[in-house]
């Protein structure tokens, strides 16, 4: 893969996607150490080149389910920073008019069937909206996004069961950044990665460095068109590292110095900017995108912190879709 | 008019929904080749195919999980549970995605899922197959939960949980299935929300659902010997609840008894009992009087089962001390 060449405009892509997160987050961990922000913020500051890597091989179609920590996919999804940022503040302008928050955001147009704060829902989600595809006749593939510690729950085996059983166009993408929130992977699991699972339901899987856009890009492709062409799911598992902890707030400690450190000189943006210079990407042009998504960044929170609260009176609004005032009422 | 069983007229109502919208699929254990275990879907694999008809393994989460995702994705998954007890293992995708994907999304998304599943006592079937959960089921906002009683209830309620674009727990009581009544011959629906009597009274008001609808019905028969005239309101559902039937048949009659069959501790049946004493107080001749199950796990042996869950003549004891008599 290394040898591959890839076009100016897709790095610079890459690079912008994975700038775009980090900037994002950064500006969320900065917001909630001031108190501005409320409620739980989970970045995936560190993971940035799972997310713009795998949506870049995605067509606008595609379909993904995420997690917790699921900004990074979202926004590499191609949703709105200003959106976004108003919807982590609970701003009516939010995605979500300010009814989910950090861990619910959607946008179904783009694709975006939502986070989810219950770590492995996402999972059966996924697999179901492949169904639907299946039985539409349709050609969208969907990608189900889960962390290392989601592989854990029933409902890994269970959807990833039935999605090979019936050839479900689905990608199950793990996340692998090490720790479900204190604990490692490896005190709680017995194989050395996720993917090897794989051969239990007689799927592909693959484990791949999750800190290079690149290899993360290749590994997703080849799953999302073996899916499209109708041979099934596949497990690609991306090994990565949330450079913060699980939460803000949280100060990791549960982490050793040395492996932490080991990880921080991988950081996915700093040697991707490494390679682009390599390519022979002019500075100056890296400089260009990173302000640009300054700008962008500091634009969206200004958008959120313009606008308003929702109206105490749309708490009872959109339980149901219909007879929804009586719902409420009784 | 014709009389088909409960479980038969279920299935029309769920066969017509299958010709008429093509988006309409059922899945679960057992619902394909089988046509369920109690054969409510016997030849829908062989007529609509595999790729609306499925199979399910054994993996509740797993399925009902996939219905919320396929709902979301233009699907109306009817998914069914083999016994209501199963819930224990699916709560996820029912109670924090199904119930919770609209709301969270600010109306972005809908979850037109139907969750079908038998419940009920009476069956001998023990402490894991014979709950009633519904009102579980009522304190999680964003789902509706209809409870039907009779064949032609069933079948237009099943039509319009199929239709609505919420998520329906449709909870079926399995000792009703083999139960036969009128069923009209052309195509009816019956909207969610909207309670019957199915017996008119002057002195006093049974509210009720599922099978005890028919123990308050024969307790009404007896009553009426002596002298004390019924009547007997089934909500069918009970989100939506028909608040306007019940306020209705309370200020004609003054009295009520709330009558189910899951157990009486946060029971539906304090629910209802707080919202008439709250609203309807001056309307009320008596304290509102429950019927419901034993605090306990619903038993085995015959004698210690049908101790467990209200029979008529417990609806006859409760209705005479309401009325003082």
């Amino acid at each position: 893969m290394e040898n591959k060449k890839y076009s100016k405009e897709m790095i610079l892509d890459l690079y912008q996607t994975m700038v775009r997160i980090r900037k994002f987050e950064t500006e969320l961990s900065n917001c909630f150490t001031k108190g501005m922000l409320f409620g739980n913020i989970h970045t995936s500051i560190g993971q940035e080149a799972v997310a713009a890597g795998a949506n870049k091989a995605l067509e606008k179609t595609d379909l993904i389910t995420t997690t917790h920590r699921g900004h990074g996919q979202i926004i590499a999804k191609g949703a709105k920073t200003d959106k976004m940022m108003a919807e982590l503040f609970g701003r009516k302008t939010g995605y979500c008019g300010g009814k989910g928050g950090s861990m619910h955001v959607a946008d179904v147009s783009l694709g975006i069937l939502g986070a989810n704060g219950i770590v492995g829902a996402g999972i059966p989600i996924g697999a179901g909206a492949a169904l639907a595809s299946k039985i539409k006749g349709t050609k969208e593939v969907t990608l189900a996004i889960f962390g290392d510690a989601a592989s854990n729950e029933g409902t890994f085996h269970e959807a990833i069961n039935m999605a090979a059983a019936w050839k479900l166009p689905v990608v199950f993408l793990c996340e692998n950044n090490n720790y479900g929130v204190s604990v490692n992977i490896h005190s709680v699991t017995n194989t050395d990665n996720i993917s090897v699972r794989a051969k239990a339901y007689d799927i592909p899987g693959v484990t791949v460095d999750g800190n290079n856009p690149l290899t993360v890009y290749e590994a997703i492709k080849e799953a999302v068109e073996y899916a499209r062409e109708g041979n099934g799911p596949s497990i690609v598992e991306c090994m990565t590292w949330r450079m913060r902890g699980h939460y803000e707030g949280d100060p990791a400690s549960y982490r050793s110095k040395e492996v932490t450190e080991e990880w921080a000189k991988k950081d996915p943006i700093n040697n991707f900017r490494v390679y682009l210079l390599n390519e022979g990407i002019e500075e100056q042009e890296i400089v260009e995108i990173e302000n640009h998504m300054d700008k962008e960044i500091e634009d969206a929170l200004q958008f959120a912190l313009d606008s308003p609260f929702p109206d105490p009176s749309e708490v009872t609004t959109d339980v149901y879709s219909s007879d929804n005032e009586r719902c409420v009422l009784r | 008019m014709r009389k088909l069983s409960v479980s038969h007229a279920i299935r029309e109502g769920m066969h017509e929904e299958m010709l008429r919208d093509e988006s309409v699929i059922m899945l679960g254990e057992d619902v394909g080749k089988m046509g369920n275990v109690f054969g409510i879907t016997l030849g829908f694999i062989e007529e609509f195919g595999e790729n609306r008809v499925i199979d399910t393994p054994i993996s509740e989460a797993g399925f009902v999980g996939m219905s919320v995702g396929a709902a979301m994705c233009g699907i109306r998954p009817v998914a069914e549970l083999m016994y209501v007890d199963f819930i224990s293992v699916c709560m996820d995708p029912v109670m924090n995605q199904a119930a919770k994907m609209r709301y969270m999304t600010g109306g972005q998304i809908n979850v037109p899922m139907v969750l079908r599943a038998p419940m009920g006592s009476g069956r001998r079937n023990a402490g894991q197959h014979s709950q009633c959960l519904e009102s579980l089921f009522t304190a999680i906002p964003g789902l509706k939960v209809v409870c039907p009683s009779t064949a032609a209830d069933a079948k237009g309620l099943i039509k319009a949980a199929i239709r609505d674009d919420d998520p329906v727990m449709f909870i079926e009581h399995k000792l009703l299935y083999a139960k036969k009544g009128e069923v009209p011959e052309e195509e009816y629906i019956i909207p969610l929300g909207k309670a019957d009597i199915k017996r008119e009274g002057k002195d006093v008001t049974i509210i009720t659902w599922s099978r005890q609808v028919f123990f308050a019905l024969d307790a009404a028969e007896e009553l009426a010997k002596e002298g004390i005239d019924a009547e007997v309101l089934d909500l069918r559902s009970l989100v939506p609840l028909d608040w306007e039937a019940i306020k209705e048949s309370v200020s004609k009659t003054h009295n009520v008894v709330i009558v189910h069959e899951g157990v009486k501790r946060s029971g539906f049946g304090g629910e209802l009992s707080a919202q008439i004493t709250e609203e309807l107080f001056d309307e009320l001749d008596s304290p509102v009087e429950r019927v419901a199950a034993l605090n306990v796990v619903p038993p085995f042996a015959p004698t210690l089962e049908d101790e467990f869950f209200p029979h008529a003549e417990d609806i006859v004891k409760a209705v005479k001390k309401v009325l003082n008599k």
